[in-house]
């Protein structure tokens, strides 16, 4: 927590118009990860994120349409320019490797039907690498997944579009779990 | 027949059919005509993309995003817009993320609600000036307003509010205030246009919560009450999703736009045109779709001779949504009384369609007699430049048209109008 304080401190500090676009962004790839993958719990991996998506959850950010006090106290101040041009700096940023353990196939298998029964490939893509403002959720840190659709369940995370609000509507914990499992190790 | 009663025995001969099947049939695994899944588990009719077939071309379909941020004045299409000769457009706002419903009020305030963000806005001009203000926040999808005497309606995904004498107060407008709220609380089809009638009457539809569904009691339906929110009575039902409204001039009979279902097929079912003749009409949905379609799915065993077919047919999946009828003077003659649709453009289509301005024309007898595009051009090469939502004639005669894709208003003028400045 020290370090993040201390990061958003370096980022408020940085004459915005002075620094340059990696400058402005190390406190954020800091947690975030500097090559696409973060390596902190909860802190989702950006690398290869959908530049538009990027671009909603900053604005949302901005707004406090979502509320993470830590990420509303980044976004705060930001221009739309900002917006735009850090989306479009960490679209490209390298996508993120799933975990190099061997998975667990019945786990596999019942994720892989959730996803059929819920047609998670029509927005995510059938390799779930997103598109446009739908978010890549392949190789996502799996703790940041569950937690994500626990709270798309509890109403916490209200997305932009309503789409995920319905989509978990009538699914249960254990297929979160094993949802989570799954996609944080597609390839 | 009561419409009421039509779909009460509906719902009653579907689960005297399905028990019947789960009595009969256990242990016939093969067995095709399986009872539908209960709404609310995986697969079921209230899931978004029930109904999506599994080929790649249905795949790729997803509804389309509008960017957050409203862009900016130099990045507006209305160079690119196509209109009739003699007609111009130009930017009237700027600005305005999510730009959604329009309202006019008595002191020429222009209202704008937000479908994903959380605010209303009210653009005010003063000495040729326009100024755009957020007079309500973190409100939850406010994408209704409607305006009668002074006082401004709100219309929230599960609740309607006001804010008296809004007109008056618009540097320091005051929380609105609760007018009514029982009302579902889907996401599906849970955002609101509303209009104030003219019986003085407030009305309120809510939306089938799914893409093709039997909706319960409360669900697909036009609700009208009185301003403070009492006297409550269903005068729609089978209405999918009306996202705009408005009265003829002559008759008061109400004319709604409802969009069609999603992946019955790339062409079909239209989304509708309907007129309201008699309180308590059923307009078919989910049981026959555009009037002459019994659906895939519900409308077996139905015929659409029980419903009130549509009045006119809006295009496959073109997203009719708000529409007035024009009363002014500015414009052509053939345009009086005729209707202005905004159809906010298709995405469960390939080649996608709207994405335009409708003009509606009607014959005396209220019937349809064309639909043609009127202010096109927000579609190019398959990709929306822009998306209108609503539509408001203003006092001088002039059409203002909202963008939420762009997060902008428009105005379009006639003949040779002096244009304010932007």
């Amino acid at each position: 927590m020290r370090a993040i304080l201390a990061a958003i401190a370096i980022a408020a500090a940085l004459p915005a118009a002075a620094a340059t676009l990696e400058e402005r962004l190390a406190p954020c790839l800091s947690c975030h990860g500097e090559k696409g993958q973060s390596a902190n719990q909860d802190v989702p991996s950006l690398g290869a994120q959908q530049k538009d998506y990027v671009l909603v959850q900053l604005y949302m950010f901005r707004e406090k349409l979502r509320k993470v006090e830590l990420m509303n106290e980044m976004a705060k101040g930001l221009t739309d320019d900002d917006l735009r041009a850090f989306s479009e700096f960490i679209a490209k940023l390298p996508a993120p490797l799933p975990p190099a353990d061997a998975s667990d196939a019945a786990r596999v298998a019942r994720a892989q039907e959730i996803v059929g029964k819920n047609r998670c490939n029509s927005c995510h893509t059938s390799t779930f690498v997103g598109q446009d403002q739908i978010p890549r959720i392949a190789a996502q840190r799996e703790d940041y997944l569950l937690r994500s659709l626990r709270e798309y369940k509890s109403n916490e995370r209200r997305s932009y579009d309503p789409a995920m609000a319905s989509v978990v509507e009538p699914l249960k914990d254990e297929d979160f779990v094993d949802l989570a499992y799954y996609l944080a190790r597609v390839k | 027949m009561k419409p009421q009663s039509v779909s009460a025995r509906a719902l009653l001969r579907a689960g005297t059919l399905a028990a019947a099947f789960a009595v009969a049939l256990p242990a016939m695994a093969q067995q095709p005509a399986a009872p539908l899944p209960k709404p609310g588990t995986p697969g079921a009719p209230n899931q978004p993309l029930y109904g999506r077939p599994d080929n790649e071309a249905a795949i790729k379909l997803a509804p389309v995003p509008a960017p957050p941020i409203a862009a900016s004045v130099d990045k507006l299409p209305v160079d690119k817009l196509k209109l009739p000769k003699g007609f111009n457009i130009e930017v009237y706002a700027s600005g305005i993320p999510d730009a959604r419903s329009l309202r006019l009020g008595d002191k020429g305030t222009v209202f704008v609600g937000n479908r994903l963000q959380d605010k209303v806005y009210a653009i005010t001009e003063k000495d040729g000036k326009r100024t755009v203000k957020v007079i309500a926040s973190g409100l939850y999808k406010p994408n209704g307003v409607a305006f009668h005497n002074g006082t401004l309606y709100i219309a929230e995904l599960s609740k309607i509010s006001k804010i008296e004498g809004i007109e008056d107060k618009l540097d320091n407008p005051p929380k609105p205030t609760l007018v009514y709220d029982n009302l579902p609380k889907d996401e599906a089809h849970g955002w609101k246009f509303i209009s104030i009638g003219p019986d003085n009457k407030l009305y309120v539809p809510v939306g089938q919560p799914c893409n093709a569904c039997i909706p319960s009691d409360a669900h697909g339906q036009i609700r009208r009450m009185n301003l403070d929110g009492s006297g409550v009575e269903v005068i729609a039902r089978g209405v999918r999703n009306t996202v705009g409204f408005d009265w003829h001039p002559v008759t008061k009979e109400l004319y709604f736009t409802d969009n069609g279902r999603d992946w019955l097929s790339e062409d079909l079912p239209n989304d509708e045109l309907n007129r309201l003749t008699k309180a308590g009409q059923h307009f078919g949905s989910p049981y026959c779709l555009q009037g002459n379609i019994p659906d895939s799915e519900f409308g077996w065993g139905r015929s659409c001779s029980e419903f009130v077919a549509p009045v006119g047919l809006m295009g496959p999946h073109a997203a009719a949504l708000g529409m007035r009828f024009y009363n002014g003077t500015m414009f052509p003659a053939e345009y009086r009384g005729a209707i202005l649709v905004a159809r906010h453009g298709s995405w469960n289509r390939s080649n996608k369609f709207g994405g335009d301005i409708a003009l509606v024309k009607l014959n005396k007898d209220g019937s349809v007699k064309s639909v043609e595009p009127f202010i096109t051009g927000f579609l190019v090469d398959n990709k929306y430049i822009g998306r209108p939502v609503d539509v408001q004639p203003m006092k001088d005669g002039s059409l203002l048209i909202s963008d939420d894709y762009d997060g902008a208003v428009y105005r379009v003028t006639y003949g040779n109008a002096k244009t304010a400045n932007r």
